[in-house]
């Protein structure tokens, strides 16, 4: 009875150190799910479209292996990103950081705005307004004009 | 019609073909070999390699960073490996590179003694010193992202120049040979 109580004490602890092995190296659940978001932002330098978490290349294997090593030392995410920049540069990222050599990238959409505001203005100050209405004087005058 | 409306009519247009010009150009370097969109610009470029000490081909020495801290020459550090395709196919620029003096120091990626043995009795070897990456870490730590690589160091143990493929004539002509007359 007693053996009984203790296992249903410990039931949850189960859930806590259920542990996932990924290419070799194992982890517990959240960690596991920690380097997959970190993976996920990361490019996989073989195949350039893809993430490192969704390539089947040996060097994205590698780079999923390094990424597990350091979340199970305790790494945060910003040192693991910033150990995979040092070495490809950020061109590994997905999402690329601004930066000098981004801004352009980044200020696109405005430019963009920014020059059909330019055209809107400049297609509205093209169209001719139309005249005020002739007033009697006009009038009279206009019909003189027509007739002769 | 005014000029307002002109240039309504004529922006679009130039932007095309703007656009097209561009395209044009981008596709034409391609061809020519003189644009890679896939190539990246190494982060070693400027720096001296990070740490490592790897071992040679059976029992034989390998190098170290250290080894090449400060060359008395400008040298090349050659990323391959024997069941690379495009690493058979740039042994002999690697054999004619080696021919004109230029100290070549190879690091086989990932591979194994006797695949080695075989690549060299087939394409020569033209490697001054051997290393062997077999994990392949070293090779993260570099940046390396695929073989071949080539690394051009200075007499500073500086990293200046890195290529990703095969070096071929054109290669050498316009990328390597002004870099190797500017640093020795």
């Amino acid at each position: 009875m007693r053996k009984l109580l203790l296992l249903l004490v410990l039931l949850p602890s189960l859930a806590v150190a259920q542990t996932v092995t990924r290419d070799g190296v194992t982890l517990s659940a959240p960690q596991e799910q920690r380097a997959e978001a970190i993976g996920d932002q990361l490019r996989c330098l073989v195949c350039q479209n893809e993430s490192i978490e969704g390539s089947s290349a040996t060097l994205a294997k590698q780079l999923r292996v390094i990424i597990r090593q350091q979340v199970v030392a305790g790494a945060d995410d910003k040192s693991i990103m910033d150990y995979m920049v040092q070495r490809y540069g950020i061109f590994v990222l997905l999402k690329p950081p601004i930066s000098p050599l981004t801004w352009l990238l980044y200020a696109s959409p405005f430019l963009a705005l920014a020059l059909g505001l330019l055209f809107a203005w400049l297609a509205r100050r093209g169209t001719v307004a139309a005249p005020p209405p002739l007033d009697a004087a006009e009038q009279d005058r206009l019909e003189r004009l027509l007739k002769s | 019609m005014n000029t307002t409306r002109r240039l309504l009519f004529t922006a679009p247009l130039a932007a095309v073909a703007l656009g097209g010009a561009a395209f044009y150009t981008i596709l034409e370097r391609m061809e020519a070999n003189k644009y890679d969109p896939h190539a990246l610009p190494s982060p070693l470029i400027g720096k001296k390699p990070p740490a490592f000490n790897l071992p040679g081909l059976n029992g034989a020495a390998g190098f170290a960073n250290t080894d090449i801290a400060a060359p008395p020459r400008p040298m090349l550090v050659n990323w391959f490996a024997s069941w690379c395709l495009p690493c058979a196919e740039e042994a002999p620029m690697m054999a004619q590179l080696a021919k004109t003096g230029l100290p070549i120091w190879g690091i086989a990626y990932q591979d194994n003694a006797a695949a080695l043995a075989n690549y060299f009795a087939q394409y020569g070897n033209p490697y001054a010193r051997l290393a062997l990456d077999t994990p392949g870490l070293t090779a993260i730590n570099w940046g390396v992202y695929g073989v071949p690589e080539t690394y051009l160091i200075d007499k500073d143990g500086i990293v200046r120049w890195r290529w990703a493929g095969a070096i071929t004539d054109d290669v050498l002509a316009n990328g390597l040979n002004p870099l190797l007359a500017k640093y020795s």
